[in-house]
């Protein structure tokens, strides 16, 4: 059967709440601070508010049923997604057809994440029951060790260099320089790149992450409605997602989209190098080769020559991250599978918070979460235009 | 990477601590690290199509079929590899960098492993299951054709080389023997002890101990005894090796009342007595260096499983005996315990027993060899590794089987 598109699903009301490198305030906090966000965005009041999505991963025992009671909302449309940096995208999609077949009128995707000293390592340490007994007893290195183990075949299988990774996280700071909330605000050079502290040899510093406490959020409402309170949204044009993709796959040098691109191309009525930004989830630069690759900007294994011949920042011929991705932002938990819809949601309404991506109307967002034993399982992507 | 050489300690530097490796193991990582304990390269296998699980499903993944854990090829080819620089775990913040890597298996699935400095993407590895400090599995890739020594080795495994040992009972059979082999494997420090040293060896009949063994006066049915011992040794034994066991013909019911009293005084309170004021000493010392404190060795006759007819009595020391050790096992990590279920002995106290029984110089071999794999659960003797693979398999049974023949 042929999927139907999501005529008359549109995005708005983007918040972020401002990112901290620690935060002594639980994740209710940021969840609440975000939805606060988005209603008074929205101008609706809490009662109108009859769809609800949540993403956190420092809620404890709490999922996004006691987020009901300690917010004080009562949706009739409730979901929790724990998919990391796929769940923006993932409860997007179910949002999308939850406000177009009119079990919820508007749902508020908000995903939320506080970060203490030593909230990482323990996340981490219990991440999953494959990683905890066949990955973390290995040096108990958490994503790094996967994702050094993923860049190193990667860069052995395609003759990719460490400049190829550099290049995309010194553009993306760039791009951080001039967003607000970014909380790495020192410039990057190549050259700084290549002299950082290893960390899981390929890895140095700046190929990795900071965790951090922060929310995004945004609000998923049928287009009749938006204009009716004159909200600036966007359309959601497509959008895949795919779990475990190639299981036979010894390791992960293609993730999910390889699987279901040439079906986001076709349900948006668009190639991929006509978007005009790309926001890919950045937890580690290969991961970002994987998604232009999977996603059909460039033939596997291409990406790092794809890429040389591209300026990625805001102002370049292939403005992606523009807000400065993870690597620049900060990753606060969840929420770092919503900042790319976020920014997508700000640069094709031309509310920028950092640099305006010029005449920008069509962006890819993409995602990817959950390495759960040796690769991340979970991949997904929209295509939003303005 | 070689084996680093013992070197003396500075006084000056702080011990490190003993730290244990992160592990909240799954029910199947249990499983995996129960079958590498007794020196076994065995995953969860579908009973329908074949395909080998790892890390350890509940299900195949295949094929939705139900598993059955086998013995599987250990070959492998790796992928990728890494060395790890930073670690958020304080244990191996002590050990960094960490070396390891992705090995697709022969068998069929991919596995983290620690990889050998020679074991590159595309070498060909032997993969070997280790416990860890912290008792669960481990997988380590060498080369394949590597023999020898080498420090990934080392240090998951409890070599009596240039380590410094206690054997509690060299006025036994067993303890003699295995101060010698001790001696033999190039331990530094060989301390062997002796209870009632009033009487010689000589006078008793027995061969003098060999040559770098340092008898020491040991007895652990006194309280006074172990606690002198503790104090003048205690912070220089590294592998205790507990063979102070007197397996003594008597039912429960016709033999000799103060055999159980003795037994227990001996394999029990003895046993409990040792742990009581070594235990603690041996544990602040298990990451001290490169030749920490390592292993405590049990051994335990198999009538601790199954009570021979007409030995009741020590069986049911010999049982209790068995359960501190088991305690032991979770109390003094990272110190290895290692169990060694015994057959029959071959000595005067077994005469109406038929062979196979147990010659003192192979539960020495044994346990030398248990050790450099720091296994901790081994058999010596035909008797004994029957019994405990039908215990296995079926304790219940393997009792019935037991106490039904005579």
């Amino acid at each position: 059967m042929r999927r139907a598109g999501y005529d008359g699903v549109v995005l708005a009301c983007p918040i972020t709440v401002p990112y901290a490198r620690h935060s002594a305030r639980p994740a209710p906090w940021w969840i609440g601070r975000a939805l606060d966000g988005v209603l008074r965005a929205a101008g609706m009041q809490k009662p109108q508010l009859d769809g609800f999505a949540c993403s956190s991963f420092t809620l404890g025992t709490d999922s996004a049923v006691a987020i009901t009671q300690h917010l004080g909302i009562s949706p009739r449309w409730l979901d929790h997604v724990p998919m990391g940096g796929a769940s923006g995208l993932v409860a997007l999609r179910r949002a999308a057809r939850a406000v177009q077949a009119g079990d919820a009128d508007a749902v508020a995707v908000v995903a939320g994440d506080t970060n203490a000293p030593d909230s990482f390592r323990r996340l981490v340490s219990g991440f999953s029951r494959f990683s905890t007994d066949a990955v973390y007893p290995y040096g108990a290195g958490g994503p790094n060790l996967s994702f050094a183990l993923i860049t190193d075949a990667y860069m052995r299988r395609f003759g990719a260099r460490r400049e190829d990774f550099g290049r995309i996280c010194v553009a993306q700071r760039a791009n951080a320089l001039a967003y607000p909330y970014a909380l790495q605000k020192k410039p990057l050079g190549m050259a700084d790149y290549l002299a950082a502290r290893p960390i899981a040899d390929p890895l140095v510093l700046f190929d990795c992450v900071m965790p951090c406490a922060g929310a995004e959020a945004f609000l998923v409402l049928r287009e009749a409605d938006a204009r009716a309170a004159r909200l600036r949204y966007v359309h959601l044009a497509s959008a895949i997602e795919r779990h475990n993709a190639f299981p036979e796959d010894d390791v992960q040098l293609r993730g999910g989209w390889a699987a279901d691109a040439h079906e986001l191309w076709a349900m948006a009525g668009t190639p991929a190098d006509a978007v005009d930004i790309v926001e890919t989830y950045d937890d580690y630069p290969v991961i970002v080769m994987l998604q232009f690759e999977g996603l059909g900007f460039c033939a596997p294994g291409e990406a790092p020559s794809f890429l040389r011949g591209k300026d990625l920042t805001c102002s370049g011929d292939m403005p992606h991250n523009t807000s400065g991705g993870q690597l620049s932002v900060g990753q606060a938990g969840a929420a770092g599978g919503h900042l790319g819809i976020v920014e997508a949601i700000r640069q094709l309404t031309g509310a920028a918070l950092g640099v305006q991506v010029a005449k920008a109307s069509s962006a890819v967002v993409s995602g990817f979460g959950m390495i759960n034993y040796d690769r991340g399982l979970c991949s997904a992507a929209a295509v939003l235009t303005a | 990477m070689k084996v680093p050489p013992r070197r003396k300690k500075n006084p000056l530097a702080v011990t490190r601590l003993p730290l244990l490796p992160p592990a909240a193991p799954s029910r199947g990582a249990l499983k995996l690290a129960t079958l590498a304990g007794q020196g076994r390269f065995a995953l969860p296998v579908c009973t329908a199509c074949g395909a080998v699980s790892y890390p350890a499903r509940d299900v195949c993944g295949a094929c939705l079929g139900e598993l059955a854990w086998r013995d599987v090829a250990d070959g492998g080819t790796v992928l990728a590899r890494t060395v790890l620089r930073a670690s958020g775990d304080v244990y191996f913040r002590q050990r960094l960098p960490v070396r390891a890597g992705l090995v697709g298996m022969d068998a069929g699935p991919r596995t983290v492993a620690f990889l050998h400095e020679d074991a590159e993407p595309g070498t060909r590895v032997r993969l070997t299951l280790r416990l860890d400090k912290a008792d669960q599995a481990v997988m380590l890739a060498l080369p394949e054709g590597f023999a020898g020594e080498d420090a990934l080795l080392h240090a998951h495994g409890c070599s009596l080389r240039d380590r410094r040992v206690l054997v509690t009972d060299a006025r036994g059979s067993l303890g003699a023997a295995m101060a010698a082999r001790a001696v033999a494997a190039g331990a530094r420090e060989v301390f062997a002890g002796e209870a009632g040293t009033w009487t010689s060896r000589e006078a008793l009949g027995q061969s003098s101990l060999p040559e770098g063994v340092l008898p020491v006066p040991l007895d652990l049915t006194d309280e006074r005894s172990v606690r002198e011992f503790a104090a003048e040794f205690g912070g220089r034994v590294e592998i205790v090796i507990n063979t102070a066991m007197a397996p003594r013909p008597g039912s429960v019911t016709e033999g000799d009342p103060t055999r159980l009293r003795e037994a227990m005084e001996l394999e029990v309170f003895g046993t409990a007595r040792l742990a009581r004021m070594l235990g603690t000493a041996l544990r602040a010392r298990g990451a001290d260096g490169d030749y920490p404190a390592c292993a405590w060795v049990q051994a335990v006759s198999a009538d601790a499983l199954a009570p021979s007819p007409g030995y009741g009595a020590h069986a049911a020391a010999q049982a209790a005996a068995l359960s501190l050790a088991l305690s032991l096992r979770a109390e003094l990590r990272p110190i290895r315990v290692t169990t060694v279920f015994l057959g029959p002995l071959e000595d005067e106290w077994h005469q109406d027993v038929p062979p196979p029984k147990v010659a003192p110089r192979a539960f020495a071999d044994a346990v030398a060899a248990a050790l450099e794999r720091g296994l901790e659960e081994i058999a010596v003797g035909d008797v004994a590794r029957h019994l405990l693979e039908r215990w296995r398999e079926d304790p219940t049974l393997a009792i019935r089987e037991t106490t039904h023949t005579s």
